[in-house]
């Protein structure tokens, strides 16, 4: 009872704070932007531990965020072991592969009217499709290791960045293209000096979108058959055996990979598009 | 016609590419089931067949290349092997069969489309309560963003199994992980929507003595009509994938469960037609959202 009325008067009095930070002069400064959402989550993360304890919740059915967090301390020879599968062999490996596919079919695209007029289409059509359902077939075709995920991830992570690099490159106006021309540039120079570099903000939307993309192909495939490690495979196996904390661990480990990727290609873009209205502060 | 042509011979041109690459696929199976059954085929050794490449092995045995089309269990099926499936898993079974894929289609689509339903609902009320409320704004926003960048469908087998040991099972614990999935692009595309008005309009109804609500109703939420719909088709796309992976812990059936049946018996058709169908599907449900985008927009003069 007592760790209910504390979780109740903690979520109040966060609240209260946060309300009042928000409100507040400094409202707008870098800090105070940064500092709520944090509060916002330590406060959630208190009311877990507490309504967990409080409730007396099984483990096999929600840990309190100490336990994972002594799970994820206690284990991390195992997590990062699951992480060089996943993340490094199958998801890295297949994201640099599909989205290197894709950036040259969308060259090729772009410079050939017929292949844009039927290729776009289909691949629009196929961006929307739950392509994590090829995962058994590439299984069954590359094996159980590493590639056959890395194949998955290649099949997901290709239509969202191959629609948007296409979008990109025929972002150009006719003006910039006339200009092109009377400098005498060729197909390859207007290509490397103007429209690539135009295109860039969609690229890296799609660089961005397909970072989630890998990970989530990568993790999936490893339900249909892995060998005995990765972190598809391990949160399977314990959710089978009820170890609940080290699917939790899993899961952290998933977020902090998932949001520190996304987070280092969206930094590489601030650098390459400058430029951009978006990224002017 | 003139849109059509280039997509079809897209389309012609990837099945031609199928039917190519299945003889070089089944080749392998294909050779060894016929030496069993007596043909002649070389090499003869199972050893240097094994370490024999598979265009190589096609070249020498073209007699077996019919017979790769129309294996039990291919590698790869051809496209009208997986069309006959879907043909007789789809009309020619009763609906109420456990091989009838119109029954496991159901069973994904009423996950989907609940879970879409809460997920979407729940996405538009947070929304707006981003929009009205400074502090839900500043605090809970910057985690929808950071969510979307997470692979949340690794919950899906947790959600499923601890949901199953509360006692709800069935068609719930899908439509959580579907709805889950449906949440956020909508939350982040709503509140854009909402946002979308811009000074000049807000002000005018200032002067009109507009209060929030009446901003809201005749403002903000006819302007973010354009955006709802987009997230939409997003979210219930995100929202069959989860429908899918959520019944892969699961024995009751549905799409998902029949790919990963599938692949534990080696019934590569069975997987494929499950495969055309969820696409099939999941298509028809973005169709039908675009038809309803373009007719809410037409209505109100946007499109």
């Amino acid at each position: 009872m007592i760790h209910l009325v504390a979780a109740l008067a903690i979520w109040l009095a966060l609240w209260a704070l946060n309300t009042k930070l928000a409100n507040g002069p400094k409202a707008e400064s870098r800090a105070v932007s940064l500092a709520i959402p944090l509060i916002f989550g330590a406060t959630l993360l208190i009311i877990w531990e507490l309504i967990v304890r409080g409730l007396n919740v099984p483990l096999v059915i929600l840990p309190p965020p100490s336990v994972i967090a002594q799970t994820f301390a206690n284990e991390t020879a195992i997590l990062w072991a699951d992480f060089v599968q996943t993340f490094i062999k199958g998801a890295l490996t297949g994201y640099a592969l599909g989205c290197a596919a894709a950036f040259l079919t969308a060259i090729l695209v772009d410079r050939y009217a017929l292949l844009k007029a039927g290729l776009l289409p289909v691949g629009n059509f196929m961006a929307a499709l739950p392509i994590v359902g090829t995962a058994p077939i590439l299984v069954m075709w590359f094996g159980f290791d590493w590639h056959s995920k890395a194949a998955v991830v290649v099949v997901m992570v290709f239509f969202p960045m191959l629609i948007n690099t296409v979008a990109g490159l025929s972002e150009t106006t006719a003006m910039q293209r006339d200009l092109m021309r009377t400098y005498g540039a060729s197909y390859g120079q207007t290509l490397a000096k103007l429209r690539l570099p135009v295109a860039m903000p969609f690229i890296f939307n799609g660089l961005k979108i397909s970072t989630t993309l890998a990970l989530v192909g990568a993790i999936v495939a490893e339900f249909f058959g892995s060998p005995t490690l990765g972190m598809g495979f391990r949160i399977s196996t314990s959710v089978g055996q009820l170890a609940l904390d080290m699917v939790w661990a899993e899961i952290v480990v998933a977020a902090l990979a998932g949001s520190a990727f996304y987070g280092i290609i969206a930094a590489i873009e601030k650098g390459v598009t400058f430029w951009h209205p978006s990224q002017r502060t | 016609m003139h849109k059509l042509a280039p997509i079809l011979m897209v389309i012609a041109a990837l099945l031609a590419l199928w039917y190519a690459a299945v003889p070089v696929m089944n080749i392998k199976e294909t050779v060894t089931q016929l030496e069993r059954g007596g043909a002649q085929v070389t090499p003869p050794s199972a050893q240097e067949r094994r370490d024999a490449g598979h265009l190589s092995l096609v070249a020498k045995n073209s007699f077996a290349i019919p017979a790769t089309f129309a294996q039990e269990r291919p590698r790869l099926p051809a496209p009208h092997q997986v069309a006959a499936e879907l043909w007789d898993s789809v009309v020619a079974k009763k609906i109420t069969s456990k091989r009838s894929l119109v029954y496991h289609g159901w069973i994904t689509l009423s996950a989907t489309l609940m879970g879409f339903a809460i997920g979407a609902g729940l996405g538009i009320l947070l929304a707006v309560g981003i929009v009205h409320s400074k502090v839900m704004d500043k605090s809970v926003m910057p985690w929808a963003i950071v969510s979307q960048t997470i692979p949340i469908i690794a919950l899906a087998p947790m959600i499923v199994v601890v949901l199953y040991s509360v006692g709800l099972q069935g068609l719930f614990p899908k439509a959580v992980i579907s709805a889950y999935l449906s949440f956020f692009p909508v939350v982040v595309g709503m509140v854009k929507g909402l946002r979308s008005p811009d000074r000049a309009q807000l002000d005018l109804l200032k002067t009109y003595n507009a209060s929030a609500s009446q901003g809201f109703w005749k403002l903000r939420l006819p302007a973010s009509m354009p955006y709802l719909f987009a997230s939409l088709k997003i979210a219930i796309a995100a929202a069959m994938v989860g429908a899918i992976v959520g019944e892969l812990p699961v024995q009751g059936g549905g799409l998902g469960n029949r790919m990963l049946t599938g692949s534990y018996y080696g019934q590569t058709i069975q997987i494929w037609s499950a495969l055309f169908a969820a696409a099939i599907l999941a298509a028809s449900l973005v169709a039908l959202i675009s038809a309803l985008q373009r007719g809410t927009l037409k209505r109100m003069g946007l499109a």
